[in-house]
């Protein structure tokens, strides 16, 4: 199935989650984050959607009030791809985990966490997985500063 | 030209044998220079050219340097890579481990300054330097082997150079190309022609 032959299926299933169709791109879908994890347990275990496999889970911060979850789902018995996008407040970005659907999300989750500080609620260790673990920051953050960061010169 | 005809040494012959008479200095140095054994380890893309250095085509083990996997057994610490401020209380430690005397080679950009990271890096240490004292740097990103090879060439001749309970000899700065190392001025003369393949 491709994103637009999911979207009604979705919509059917869970008429108080918000779907669209991402205007940037149309091979993916944005969804509101009241659905997580329960739009997720579905596309892992209905037959029709049989996404096994997370691909990858990350984020991409939009100042000064929006970050934005990206998570990429693949199903080996169809073949098909979902992109997911969900939006979230910057300034206290709260969302349930994923860890017991997918094992990978466990440590793409603590990446997360690491580099854009997104709070992951239910996640079994939540802790820095790049960082020291006594850094303060999160360096992926767009108005991240550090005395050891020097500007390159233009 | 026999290696006794290299040495400053006095060789007496007595019946069933002989003494070898040569400056303690010599003698340490002359140890130490050909067994530089080099700790195991290597943080990003350097390490890759380090085991080529390392490998059959370079061949480190004809200088006498042979891998150690424990801090206990190693005299050389190359630091091969980019050393980010994560794994510097490692790295510190490392060579801390180390019995005296103890070596230091700083290989590529990254560990000399930071290199690529050096701008808009936030979780790189620029410079080794700043938490260990280094004996030669080698500049290249990655430095070929050729001038691995001739930074643990200058090592030695650093190495020889050493006095006893006097402090060791400034850094030395090798450059990217393959070329001969020079010594800076200023350096105490040596006790033998640096007889050093290029
Ligand atoms: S100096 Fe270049 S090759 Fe060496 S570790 Fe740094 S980036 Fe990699």
């Amino acid at each position: 199935m491709s994103p637009d032959e999911f979207l009604p299926t979705l919509k059917t299933r869970f008429p108080e989650v918000e779907f669209q169709l991402d205007p940037l791109n149309p091979r993916a879908l944005k969804m509101s984050a009241s659905g997580v994890p329960e739009v997720f347990a579905w596309l892992r275990d209905a037959p029709e959607a049989a996404m096994e496999f997370l691909e990858f889970s990350t984020a991409v911060d939009h100042p000064p009030d929006r970050l934005e979850l990206v998570y990429s789902l693949y199903s080996y018995t169809h073949r098909h791809r979902l992109v997911l996008k969900v939006d979230l407040p910057r300034h206290a970005p709260t969302i349930p985990t994923l860890a017991h659907l997918w094992q990978n999300a466990d440590w793409n989750e603590r990446e997360i966490y690491d580099l854009f500080g997104v709070f992951f609620s239910g996640h079994p260790d939540l802790r820095r997985l790049m960082m020291p673990e006594d850094w303060e920051g999160h360096p992926l953050r767009k108005d991240y500063s550090h005395p050891n960061l020097t500007p390159r010169p233009d | 030209m026999g290696l006794m005809d290299r040495i400053p040494a006095y060789v007496d012959r007595l019946p069933g044998g002989s003494v070898v008479m040569a400056p303690v200095d010599w003698a340490i140095n002359e140890v130490q220079a050909s067994s530089m054994w080099y700790m195991l380890f290597g943080l990003a893309c350097c390490a890759i050219e380090l085991m080529a250095t390392g490998a059959a085509r370079y061949d480190f083990d004809r200088l006498g340097m042979i891998f150690r996997a424990t801090p206990r057994q190693s005299d050389l610490m190359i630091v091969a890579g980019t050393l980010t401020l994560k794994m510097a209380p490692r790295v510190k430690l490392l060579h801390e481990q180390m019995a005296e005397p103890r070596y230091v080679i700083a290989m590529g950009g990254c560990t000399t300054y930071g290199g690529p990271f050096y701008h808009d890096g936030y979780s790189v240490l620029k410079g080794v330097d700043k938490i260990i004292p280094v004996d030669v740097f080698i500049a290249g990103c990655p430095p070929r082997p050729e001038a691995l090879l001739n930074g643990c060439l200058a090592m030695q001749e650093k190495i020889r150079r050493n006095k006893l309970g006097q402090p060791r000899g400034p850094a030395i700065h090798i450059p990217p190309t393959a070329g001969r190392f020079s010594i800076p001025s200023g350096s105490p003369p040596s006790e033998r022609d640096p007889q050093i393949p290029g």
